[in-house]
């Protein structure tokens, strides 16, 4: 009869970095049986992020060991058990949990020798010490604590924190420190964001990451620190290219009802409503109607599924201000809104985007996009599609062009007409051109018989 | 212009608001005959009658429930506690009917209750208070605490004006110290706006009332080791201008929160933890305060300046910060 002489511990596989979900055991440097001490190495693991020893979480005896060489489990999964009686291991319910996993710290990482001791005070007795010492998870290379201030423009700007001298209290880096090493502009020290041997069999081709990395200036140039709003565009156009098979296809829209229907509504929507009818929201409007025909358009292809929707969630692009970047604020579904709503919609989105007081549902869940630089007097593009959306329509400037047209006699005549080009950038893996085409010809249709409030 | 101190600015204003209109009327303890504890009525009697200028009984519930009901009726009453203190005995007023009675039916109270308040003259623990944490914790209440001549000339005329109760708060300890220039026509500083007293880059004190001069000596004293220290006067307690305190935070990443009232439940844990909250990723130290103990006021003057926070005191919490 084995008598338990010590407390039941148990060894889990440990959370090596918020995406790491599971990991594989290498190889057991203790056999059951042996005796280890608290932060002995017990056995060695391999994630895709990292390969570590992990060290004892106690004293005593390796008890029993659950996981084998080359089985690769979940992270809190038990390993093995040290101490305690090995009959009581797998019963869950009787090896009471000690304080649910504590995860060791990188082995790469020496742990600060010994924090200093706090001098016993007279009257308080010093507590026992605790059983089984407690490694403490360090955040970062050295383990030096990083303010909040300092954690984001580290982060804004590419920048490993570790690698900054600190002046503030015990070698801290302060937001002085970092801003000093931002504004040199000279080594922002990246922090090669934790990919070293990136070995991982099989793993899907990823969009490359712009990585941060020191610019010297040359004569002549400027050079300053790409911001998060830059670097998260960069990343998003790039992976838009690489993941859909872009198309464009044009269309000239005579827009003569559109600017009569809004002549006739600007005065009432702004002294009614407080609301301009802009020509974006008419083509919103229209769009909107038509992507009920048109279900791939408002599509999208998610893995080997195509998914369809009975609602419209429809993306604005906004661009913030002096060239500062680009938002794409969603109106949801704007399938039920009139040209009022959709007006309204698109004024408050606007001015929330340059205000910065979007929420982070309000630029989610878009599931088509409009872009509208024919504010500028552009009148083609080639739009970027919003991924995982299908398709973006890109609305130009209207201009007045000589436009034959057709009296009921048949004569042909040449007319002065308010024209837009209107483009739909789709992606060819989902929509084909022909109906892209139909899309474009019902949305002219829809845009050049035009009624009313168009409610 | 003309150079007035803070007490003669709080005259003025009243005199100011009494011409102008009739509505307006003050009531308290003293405040006729005498011209008032402090003096900040002297001569009003003479110029407005005794109508106008009531010395009532010593009996805060009936001066702020009589100013209530006037309120109703269309008046403008100013009542002066003698001091901030003897609201207490007022709470009930203040608290359950004017603060409510917007919310129960629509009516406004435009009322405005003096307090001299504040401690440094050895008053003891019933002449020495700042209870406007008590106060700005009540929905229905505006608190100011103006410390400068120009500012307490200018919220006083706000707070007549203004539909709601409103506590204006005046410290006893800046009534003949403190002088400035004041403008001589009429003009308001709007409720609920901060001013920056002195600018700085490197760490922002949040104070308001006697303890902005504490804050602006103790910058100064940082000043000469190389810290820019920022001082925003806050004014108004309630509401309180967010907006400015959160801008400062975010500029100089390093927070003092210091006030002349105790420190628990003091209205600087209220802007410690809305920085907290809406700041975070912009801190760079945490948010310190500064409060007194939570102690009554002592009477012994070793013991009230270990109360009161010291020009010492924020040096040191200042270089701690600075240092952090």
């Amino acid at each position: 009869m084995i008598v338990a002489t010590e407390t039941a511990v148990d060894v889990v596989m440990p959370q090596m970095g918020v995406s790491v979900s599971e990991g594989t055991v290498t190889k057991w440097l203790k056999r059951e049986g042996e005796q280890i001490e608290a932060d002995e190495p017990l056995l060695e693991i391999s994630t895709d992020k990292v390969d570590t020893e992990v060290p004892s979480p106690a004293s005593g005896t390796v008890v029993q060991i659950l996981v084998q060489e080359g089985e690769t489990v979940d992270v809190g999964t038990k390993l093995a058990q040290i101490g305690g009686s090995a009959g009581t291991a797998p019963a869950p319910a009787s090896a009471p949990e000690p304080e649910a996993a504590p995860a060791p710290p990188p082995v790469s990482v020496p742990v600060p020798a010994q924090a200093p001791v706090p001098e016993p005070v007279a009257e308080a007795p010093a507590p026992a010490p605790a059983a089984a010492p407690e490694p403490v998870a360090e955040p970062s290379g050295n383990g030096k604590f990083v303010s909040p201030v300092v954690a984001r423009i580290a982060s804004e700007h590419g920048i490993d924190p570790d690698q900054i001298p600190g002046t503030g209290r015990g070698g801290r880096v302060t937001k002085q420190d970092i801003l000093a090493v931002v504004e040199s502009g000279a080594s922002p020290t990246a922090a090669a964001p934790s990919a070293p041997q990136a070995e991982a069999p099989a793993a899907p081709p990823q969009a490359p990451r712009l990585q941060p990395q020191a610019a010297a200036a040359q004569t002549g140039e400027q050079v300053e620190p790409v911001s998060a709003m830059r670097r998260g565009i960069a990343e998003h156009m790039r992976r838009s290219l690489d993941t859909a098979a872009h198309v464009t296809s044009a269309i000239e829209v005579d827009m003569s009802k559109i600017v009569a229907a809004r002549a006739a509504l600007k005065k009432e929507f702004q002294s009614a409503y407080g609301v301009n009818p802009t020509y974006l929201a008419f083509v919103a409007r229209a769009a909107t109607d038509t992507l009920k025909d048109y279900p791939y358009v408002n599509g999208e292809l998610r893995g080997d599924s195509i998914v369809t929707r009975n609602y419209v969630n429809l993306g604005i692009a906004v661009e913030l201000a002096d060239g500062k970047g680009l938002i794409v604020p969603v109106i949801r579904n704007a399938e039920g809104l009139n040209l009022l709503g959709v007006a309204r919609g698109i004024a408050d989105l606007a001015s929330r985007a340059r205000d910065k007081k979007l929420l982070p549902d309000d630029v989610q869940g878009g599931t088509f996009t409009i872009t509208n630089p024919g504010g500028y007097g552009t009148f083609h593009g080639t739009p970027v599609i919003n991924q995982p959306q299908s398709a973006i329509l890109g609305t130009y400037a209207l201009v007045k062009r000589p436009w034959v047209v057709t009296d009921e006699d048949g004569n042909d005549a040449i007319a002065i007409k308010p024209i837009m080009n209107i483009t739909l950038t789709y992606d060819h893996r989902l929509v084909d051109g022909a109906y892209a085409g139909r899309f474009l010809r019902d949305l002219r249709e829809r845009l050049e018989n035009w009624e009313g409030d168009g409610t | 212009m003309a150079e007035l101190t803070y007490l003669q600015a709080i005259s003025d204003a009243l005199r100011t608001e009494m011409r102008r209109d009739k509505r307006v009327f003050l009531i308290g303890e003293d405040v006729g005959v005498y011209g008032g504890a402090f003096k900040v009525s002297l001569g009003f009697q003479e110029e407005f009658g005794p109508w106008r200028v009531i010395d009532a009984p010593l009996a805060e519930t009936a001066i702020v429930g009589a100013c209530t009901g006037a309120s109703m009726m269309g008046l403008r009453p100013v009542a002066e506690m003698q001091f901030a203190d003897f609201v207490s005995c007022a709470w009930d007023q203040l608290v359950t009917v004017a603060a409510k009675q917007r919310w129960r039916v629509g009516t406004p109270v435009p009322i405005v209750v003096r307090l001299p308040s504040g401690g440094g003259f050895s008053g003891g623990p019933f002449h020495s208070q700042n209870p406007e944490s008590s106060f700005a914790h009540v929905p229905g209440l505006k608190c100011v605490c103006p410390a400068t001549p120009e500012d307490a000339k200018g919220l006083l005329i706000s707070a007549i004006e203004d539909p709601s109760p409103v506590l204006y708060f005046e410290h006893k300890h800046l009534y003949r110290r403190i002088k400035g220039e004041v403008p001589e026509e009429r003009y308001t500083v709007p409720i609920g706006k901060a001013r920056t007293h002195r600018l700085g880059k490197d760490i922002s004190v949040i104070t308001w009332g006697a303890m902005v001069y504490t804050a602006g000596e103790a910058a100064q004293q940082l000043e000469n080791d190389g810290v820019s220290v920022e001082v925003i006067d806050l004014r108004s307690v309630m509401p309180w201008d967010k907006a400015a305190v959160l801008d400062s935070a975010r500029k100089t990443s390093k927070v003092l929160v210091l006030h002349e009232d105790t420190r628990t439940g003091g209205f600087g844990a209220e802007i410690a933890a809305t920085i907290a909250e809406e700041a975070f990723e912009d801190l760079d130290a945490p948010v310190k305060r500064i409060a007194a103990p939570d102690t009554p006021v002592p009477f012994s003057p070793p013991l009230e300046k270990a109360f009161i926070p010291q020009v010492e005191d924020v040096v040191a919490g200042l270089r701690d910060l600075a240092g952090y």
